[in-house]
């Protein structure tokens, strides 16, 4: 037998290694990647979505063996899997629940990086993937939701399908192109199953890939925003950093066990999660002559919903403020120039600015199922406008050297959101003009506490000096 | 402020400003109050006796189409753990249950669909809207909302039945079970805040109280319709749970060896 000149493995390794950098591979990724020794429960979630991923793939090509995508069937199809399939109920409040939970774990991922600025320091191809991968997600869950055919898909799918009606001039031939049909209908449905099947699927599986091969050049940040490949020992290990493998694959597996325990719980006690996970409507087949009481996206795309309602200048203005706001999360690594990553060594401003973005983001999700009440509808547009404001403001944080340009900040926000609100006043729509004058409280305070409390208040713009090694 | 007292100012601001925010202004109404089913899915004889009424007095019209004979039978507890052969249940099936025939003209199997006899075409004819299958109308309108409409049948002489319904306004059906319950009256409220209520003008053949007995049995059957997989999904989730207890304590003692002397 000749002898081996790649690798220095034997047997079956070392057969596959001369012919596949399986051991490089292995070590560059699993048992040589130093990953921060500071991990804390918020690094979960990464792990989390890859499980959830399998998860969706896996129960995902059951459903597709029984589920038929034609207009006459589908409905009855997804109640034969419920029913007849053995097991079938099982794969498919796998599916609905796993949809939801991808979105939760997402969720908490993106929020981790903006708690400990893992888009900085060279991290900002790993956070536009990242954000390629949220917007291919949007995308396969909304084609995924159409399939059951019930009401709601329909109608839902009639709503999102008709943003592009917005469109200037252009409108109405790319929405019927994208249908094909002049309603949602058939051949609608077959093209979003091929989609959601096939097409969508492989997009998601190469992004997760790219996006961990981009982490994995720079390096994992951590709670304390710091670069443990700056300190390395003699055989160049980082000084904070363990072998992600065992350390951290071991370190995962009773956190997916905590998370499967909640995954399975509301799979075998609550699929439905009373109407959020699965909408009551969607137990109604497609009916294009009968309207839902209220059209509602499922919980997860409901924030941007929100904001869709909110902005009424124009359908068009409403529609481009709705990707408008996912686009912004795209610029966040040019945003927020400030070289301190983690929050923790922000200031406190900056950890409010955090924390009302999680509530805002909540209350508009929150808005975004709701029927709309004058109350509501204004309260909809005044967390619309804080939702932009992060924006503006984590760039004025950017710099908290100079807390003068924070009143310069102030003055100016602030003068848009007047000047929004003496635009849209009308005193003659009397109950609209009531909650105008009631609410702008929320934004004004908003700004308030961001960019006028850290100008008042040395202590609130104090900013803390990073340490060398990671803490705890 | 340190880091400790930072990250518990952050955990406990966001939750109490969604709640402040949120409750500023009036969140608005939950339309009309519906009463409590209260039903058991556990009890078979309340199912059995929905299933009869059902048979009895809706599938001529409301079809279970998703739903076979033989899998309800077996469901509600007409099996062989009662103490019924396959051949009695069978003959229960084909003698009480199945009133519709197949292509051949012959009577429907124990194992079809539960469909109506009442052609989808002639019935939308005749009630000016299509007759909706009740498979899963549990999940879409709610165990409460079945029970409160059964009850909510009341005299109206501009509809076209004679009776409209306090849940459903304006329904096109007409009110089947009333030689049960008997005819309604719509009692308007003097004041604004109290709602309408509903009076029994002429008594039926069942009591107030025998009647809504009969209607808690009928939801709780088309509650069990609606997911069959209802009836036995919690006990694998019991012991599903049960060995992820396990699990943790296998897998977090692992975690602890492991990083034992990472500090």
């Amino acid at each position: 037998m000749a002898m081996n000149t790649n690798t220095e493995a034997t047997g079956l390794l070392g057969w596959v290694d001369e012919r596949f950098p399986i051991v490089d591979t292995w070590k560059a990724h699993m048992s040589e990647y130093y990953a921060p020794k500071n991990f804390n429960a918020w690094y979960y979630f990464g792990v989390l979505a890859m499980l959830v991923l399998v998860i969706q793939i896996v129960s995902g090509i059951f459903l597709t063996m029984h589920y038929k995508p034609d207009a006459a069937l589908a409905y009855a199809s997804v109640e034969y899997i419920m029913r007849d399939v053995p097991g079938g109920w099982f794969i498919r409040y796998m599916h609905s629940t796993g949809a939801s939970a991808f979105f939760i774990v997402v969720y908490f991922h993106m929020f981790r990086g903006l708690m400990y600025g893992s888009y900085k320091g060279k991290r900002e191809l790993v956070w536009l993937i990242g954000m390629a991968l949220y917007l291919a997600l949007m995308a396969e869950a909304f084609m995924g939701y159409l399939l059951p055919w019930g009401n709601m898909s329909y109608w839902g799918a009639q709503v999102i399908i008709n943003l592009f009606n917005t469109i200037p001039f252009v409108g109405g031939e790319i929405s019927e192109w994208i249908r094909g049909d002049f309603v949602i209908s058939d051949p609608t449905l077959n093209r979003l199953f091929a989609f959601h099947v096939a097409a969508v699927p492989l997009i998601l599986v190469a992004l997760v890939f790219v996006h961990i091969v981009a982490l994995h050049r720079v390096g994992s940040n951590n709670p304390d925003g710091i670069e443990i490949k700056a300190l390395k020992n003699e055989k160049g290990v980082p000084l904070d950093g363990v072998p992600f493998h065992p350390y951290y694959t071991v370190h995962d597996i009773p956190a997916i066990v905590v998370f499967l325990m909640v995954f399975f719980a509301i799979i075998f006690f609550a699929p439905e999660m009373g109407g959020y996970f699965i909408e009551h409507a969607n137990f109604e087949p497609a009916n294009p002559l009968k309207t839902p009481e209220h059209i509602a996206p499922v919980w997860y795309f409901t924030p941007f919903y929100t904001v869709l309602r909110a902005v009424t200048l124009s359908p068009f203005a409403g529609t481009a403020a709705m990707f408008g706001a996912i686009i912004l999360l795209f610029l966040l690594p040019w945003l927020d120039r400030n070289p301190i990553k983690s929050w923790r060594y922000r200031n406190t401003a900056h950890m409010l600015n955090l924390a009302i973005f999680a509530v805002v983001f909540i209350i508009l999700g929150y808005l975004g199922v709701k029927a709309v009440t004058p109350e509501y509808k204004e309260m909809g547009i005044r967390m619309t406008e804080i939702y932009f404001l992060f924006f503006a403001v984590i760039f004025a944080h950017s710099n908290a050297a100079k807390p003068g340009r924070y009143l310069v900040w102030f003055i100016l926000l602030a003068a848009i959101i007047f000047g929004i609100d003496f635009i849209r006043a009308n005193p003659d729509a009397a109950v609209d003009y009531a909650q105008i004058k009631l609410q702008w409280v929320w934004p004004i305070g908003y700004l308030a506490l961001t960019l006028l409390l850290p100008f008042v208040l040395r202590g609130c713009n104090a900013e803390k000096a990073v340490p060398e090694r990671v803490t705890s | 402020m340190s880091n400790s007292i930072r990250k518990w100012v952050f955990v406990l601001l966001v939750p109490v400003l969604i709640l402040v925010v949120l409750s500023s202004v009036p969140s608005p109404g939950h339309g009309v109050a519906l009463q409590s089913a209260n039903i058991d899915m556990s009890d078979k004889v309340s199912l059995q006796r929905g299933a009869q009424k059902y048979i009895n007095y809706c599938i001529g019209c409301h079809s279970l189409e998703f739903s076979r004979y033989n899998r309800v039978a077996k469901d509600i507890g007409l099996n062989e753990a009662n103490g019924l052969s396959e051949d009695q249940v069978a003959t229960l099936l084909k003698e009480n249950f199945i009133f519709t025939y197949d292509e051949d003209g012959k009577q429907d199997k124990v194992g079809a669909l539960m469909k109506s006899a009442y052609a989808p075409k002639a019935a939308a004819e005749a009630f000016g809207t299509s007759i909706p299958d009740l498979s899963v109308v549990a999940r879409a309108r709610g165990a409460d909302w079945i029970y409160s409409y059964l009850k909510g049948f009341y005299l109206d002489d501009s509809r076209p039945m004679g009776v409209n319904n306090t849940i459903f306004k304006d329904v096109g059906m007409p009110h089947v079970l009333w030689e049960l319950q008997g005819w309604q009256v719509k009692e308007e409220a003097h004041g604004h805040a109290a709602p309408a209520t509903l009076k029994v003008l002429k008594p039926g053949k069942l009591s107030a109280h025998e009647y809504d007995q009969v209607v808690r049995d009928l939801t709780n059957f088309l509650a069990y319709v609606g997911e069959p997989a209802q009836l036995s999904r919690t006990m694998y989730g019991i012991f599903t749970l049960l060995f992820l207890v396990l699990f943790f304590v296998v897998a977090l003692a692992l975690e602890k060896e492991y990083w034992k002397d990472i500090h």
